[in-house]
């Protein structure tokens, strides 16, 4: 076995998510470029890992920025939602002079139909 | 005012604007330190956290507790800082080139000057930013912020198998600029046993 063909694996090995073969772990056990290739991904990792805890502090001014961001759109939503409120308050006025006139329509056409059978 | 957290996302998701403000203020710090570390620099970090927060406040109710809401936050800043990328690389030529480094020349904002940590760490800290961003996007993601792959797939618009080829070429570029030079070895010596 040569180190290239071990060299992928050795990084998810470093993260827990590879576990190496009888092969390759016999290699690893007598090969020292191999072993400080996983050495050095076991450190990298975790230096990676400690930057999780490092916070970096914003300029002043983006928390007041996003509040106000936020602040616009909450805004703008209430307005869409007036919008659209009325329109549907609109749409319900038409269909119900919509449904009425086709009320009037039948109720006028039955009243001409039996003052025609009357007469 | 709910103190809990978990209180003040049902707070938000019931419409109380002033629960989604206080949580704002107990996350800008963390999101904009992520954003930062996405687009390594100040002024594309700012956009993106305020767009991040933008689309957390439209898409709260929708949050399901599934994950934790640093981890959906995180996410969302992820997927930010993708669209804000891509639409600046659109625009703009010069960052066209992914293996143009895109440190920040300012020092008061340069992570690694801010950090009281390790030389290790701060010579890490300079190899992320000479890291093409997309490949520092995925290993900032899955090995800074521990998102799976699936969810950096998801934000980041690849595929599962694009991120992982990405998380191993990025972690390699950042293992070799850390230690290959430093101990003067040739990176492709190897033999057989």
């Amino acid at each position: 076995m040569r180190c290239e063909e071990l060299s992928p694996e050795l990084s998810q090995v470093a993260d827990g998510s590879v576990r190496l073969g009888r092969n390759q772990r016999r290699h690893v056990e007598r090969c020292l470029h191999c072993q400080a290739e996983l050495v050095q991904h076991r450190k990298l990792l975790r230096a990676l890992r400690s930057m999780r805890t490092e916070v970096l502090e914003p300029a002043p001014g983006l928390l007041a920025d996003i509040l106000a961001g936020l602040e616009g759109a909450g805004e703008r939503h209430a307005v869409r939602s007036l919008l659209s409120g009325r329109r549907i308050a609109y749409l319900g006025g038409l269909a119900a002079a919509t449904a009425a006139g086709a009320v009037g329509a039948v109720v006028f056409t039955s009243r001409t139909r039996r003052a025609r059978l009357a007469g | 005012m709910p103190q809990d957290v978990a209180d003040l996302i049902a707070a938000a998701q019931d419409g109380d604007r002033g629960a989604f403000d206080e949580l704002v203020r107990r996350t800008y710090a963390d999101t904009y330190t992520l954003a930062y570390r996405l687009t390594g620099n100040e002024e594309d970090a700012r956009d993106v956290a305020q767009e991040a927060y933008l689309r957390a406040y439209r898409a709260i109710k929708r949050f399901r507790g599934d994950a934790q809401f640093s981890t959906w936050l995180y996410r969302i800043t992820a997927n930010c800082a993708a669209t804000h990328l891509g639409r600046r690389s659109r625009h703009r030529h010069d960052v066209l080139d992914d293996s143009a480094p895109v440190a920040d020349p300012r020092t008061d904002h340069d992570p690694q000057l801010r950090a009281d940590a390790s030389d290790l760490r701060n010579r890490l800290a300079r190899a992320l930013d000479d890291l093409p961003p997309r490949l520092r996007a995925v290993v900032v993601l899955r090995d800074v912020y521990d998102l799976s792959h699936e969810a950096i797939a998801a934000e980041l618009g690849i595929s599962e198998s694009a991120a992982k080829v990405r998380l191993h070429r990025a972690r390699n570029k950042l293992r070799e600029q850390l230690f290959a030079r430093r101990d003067g070895r040739d990176a492709g010596t190897s033999r057989a046993v």
